[in-house]
């Protein structure tokens, strides 16, 4: 799927809590046909500060009303003009970037486990995966109940596994101790979130053999495989996060 | 409208390239523009054997930039040889390599392979990347080593011969004479300007490297005085960059003297932005009644 650059109309932006929002973006023309875990450079206009684009994840598609959302967490400058942009504002931004999930095979029994901002690419996958004969397990971790976002949405498509830091809601602790992995058995974990838990949850797979792929947020200037800045050390060498990733197998990663 | 300018007998159908470093190898951009539009392409920076480049994190915003410690990553000159130099045959522009070196036999073995290569029009030859230990800005930063290391080249490179100069030097007019005096056919200016940030939030630098090259619109003034002074001062071609992100800068930059111009930065925000400001210098020269690109270069420096 080629690469576009595009102005897009804004026609939602939904605050969720303080720290994240959904914004809805309508296509000009039909929008592409997406892969789960792709992602966006949107550019934030206005500051000196805000020089570069923000990558950021596609959270869900539709087809249907030729729309798509952005799940964003306000981490500084950039997101927080971004948040406060509204209905029929402009969007600049290059899309669709960046590889894939792999899609498993029907009989494999699949988790998702997001923490924080990194639930935003797995209500995409969920659906993806679900649309094509496997419904997924989703585990999702946050800090408190009043933090949870998209529990509704993700409910939808599967059975949904809550760990909250406080014990507020679901089971206290991180998702990595959540009882969902001494009780039931998968082939294949797809996880984005904190470097800790991502790397937390490549070992367990690593010494149950099981499929693992993480989705990586490294920092990065143009998206596109050209600047290298966005580089992650693997087996194969320096890898690009934004054209050879942002998702890897954790058989690649030297983690 | 005519648009051409050359280096010697190098014809370039308009001052339009895109800095080493910011435009991959070219077909990064293939979706987004027409490469062949362009005046010229400067790939990324080559070495003779392959590079890793540094450590995570390579690279950190800051106002109106960007700060880069990539440190000449790439797959070295046999894997461009093999797979980069068959790719770019098509792209109907001048194709420029930029070459790296640790010592001085290392530029000039490069230069050598280079020489080979039909397709490629010229070399642009790096003494002034700030992000690698050895080599690299150390030779642009001595007056003796930038002139042997251009002397050395030469003596093996017979097409056109751009020397790429670094910001980080007293007076830049000094090596701009020096490399001119070796043979170098054109000077290209500026590399970025050595920077550091430091992340408040964890208590330590940006950038594994501590420090990293600065480029984007940050530099502009800085380097628009550099290639004044330069193009002010040698009688080959001077190809200036630094921070250019619209039409208007280049026409600034070729106002001052710059027979052509190099987009990098730029291309990161919007990989389009070569051809844009392409079409604006054109629109330029359209609106204030000039015909030809060679009448506004230099344009300030006259009694007009």
């Amino acid at each position: 799927m080629a690469k576009r650059i595009e102005d897009l109309k804004i026609i939602g932006n939904k605050r969720l809590n303080n720290d994240f929002f959904i914004l809805e973006l309508s296509g000009n023309t039909k929008i592409p046909d997406f892969k789960p875990g792709q992602f966006a450079q949107v550019r934030v206009d206005g500051s000196p500060e805000t020089f570069l684009r923000r990558p950021i994840s596609i959270h869900d598609v539709d087809y249907e009303k030729n729309t798509f959302k952005l799940l964003i967490q306000i981490a500084g400058k950039g997101t927080k003009t971004l948040a406060e942009l509204g209905n029929g504002d402009i969007l600049n931004l290059i899309y669709p970037l960046g590889n894939s999930f792999s899609l498993p095979s029907e009989n494999e029994k699949v988790l998702l486990v997001g923490g924080g901002c990194g639930i935003a690419p797995l209500l995409f996958l969920a659906r993806y995966l679900k649309s094509n004969g496997n419904v997924p397990d989703i585990l999702l971790g946050f800090r408190n109940s009043e933090r949870i976002i998209e529990f509704e949405e993700y409910l939808k498509i599967g059975t949904v596994f809550i760990t909250t830091e406080d014990g507020s809601m679901g089971e206290k602790g991180y998702v990595t101790s959540h009882s969902v992995f001494s009780t039931r058995q998968y082939n294949r974990i797809c996880c984005c979130g904190p470097d800790t838990m991502m790397k937390a949850i490549a070992t367990y797979c690593k010494n149950r053999n099981i499929v693992c792929e993480v989705s990586l947020e490294n920092l990065m200037a143009c998206g596109i495989g050209a600047c290298l800045c966005c580089i992650i050390d693997t087996v194969k060498g320096n890898l690009c996060t934004c054209t050879d990733g942002p998702v890897f197998n954790v058989n690649d990663l030297k983690w | 409208m005519n648009l051409a300018f050359s280096i010697g007998d190098l014809h370039f159908k308009n001052p339009v390239l895109t800095a080493s470093g910011t435009f991959g190898n070219g077909s990064e951009f293939d979706d987004f523009l027409d490469v062949s539009r362009l005046g010229g392409i400067v790939l990324k920076g080559t070495t003779l054997e392959p590079r890793e480049g540094n450590l995570y994190p390579r690279m950190a915003e800051t106002p109106s930039g960007m700060l880069n410690a990539v440190g000449l990553q790439n797959k070295g000159i046999d894997y461009f040889e093999k797979f980069i130099y068959p790719r770019i045959l098509n792209y109907n522009t001048n194709i420029i390599v930029n070459i790296n070196g640790s010592y001085i036999e290392d530029y000039i073995a490069l230069a050598e392979r280079i020489n080979r290569l039909e397709k490629i029009s010229a070399i642009e030859l790096n003494i002034s990347c700030p992000n690698v230990k050895m080599g690299g800005m150390a030779f642009g930063t001595n007056l003796a080593s930038a002139r042997e290391v251009t002397r050395e080249v030469r003596s093996v490179y017979s097409k056109k011969l751009i020397v790429k100069l670094s910001p980080n030097v007293t007076n830049i007019v000094d090596f701009a004479r020096v490399v001119e005096e070796e043979g170098a056919d054109s000077i290209s200016l500026i590399n970025t300007l050595l920077g550091m940030a430091v992340d408040v939030v964890n208590m330590k630098p940006s950038l594994s490297t501590v420090t990293g090259g600065l480029s984007g619109p940050a530099i502009k003034p800085v380097a628009l005085r550099m290639v004044w002074q330069v193009a002010n001062a040698v009688k080959i071609p001077v190809i200036g960059m630094g921070g250019i992100m619209s039409a208007s800068d280049a026409l600034e930059f070729l106002l001052a003297g710059a027979s052509a111009v190099q987009i990098g930065t730029a291309s990161f925000i919007d990989p389009q932005a070569s051809v844009k400001i392409l079409e604006g210098i054109e629109n330029y020269l359209i609106k204030k009644g000039f015909s030809d690109l060679k009448e506004i270069v230099g344009y300030i420096n006259r009694d007009n």
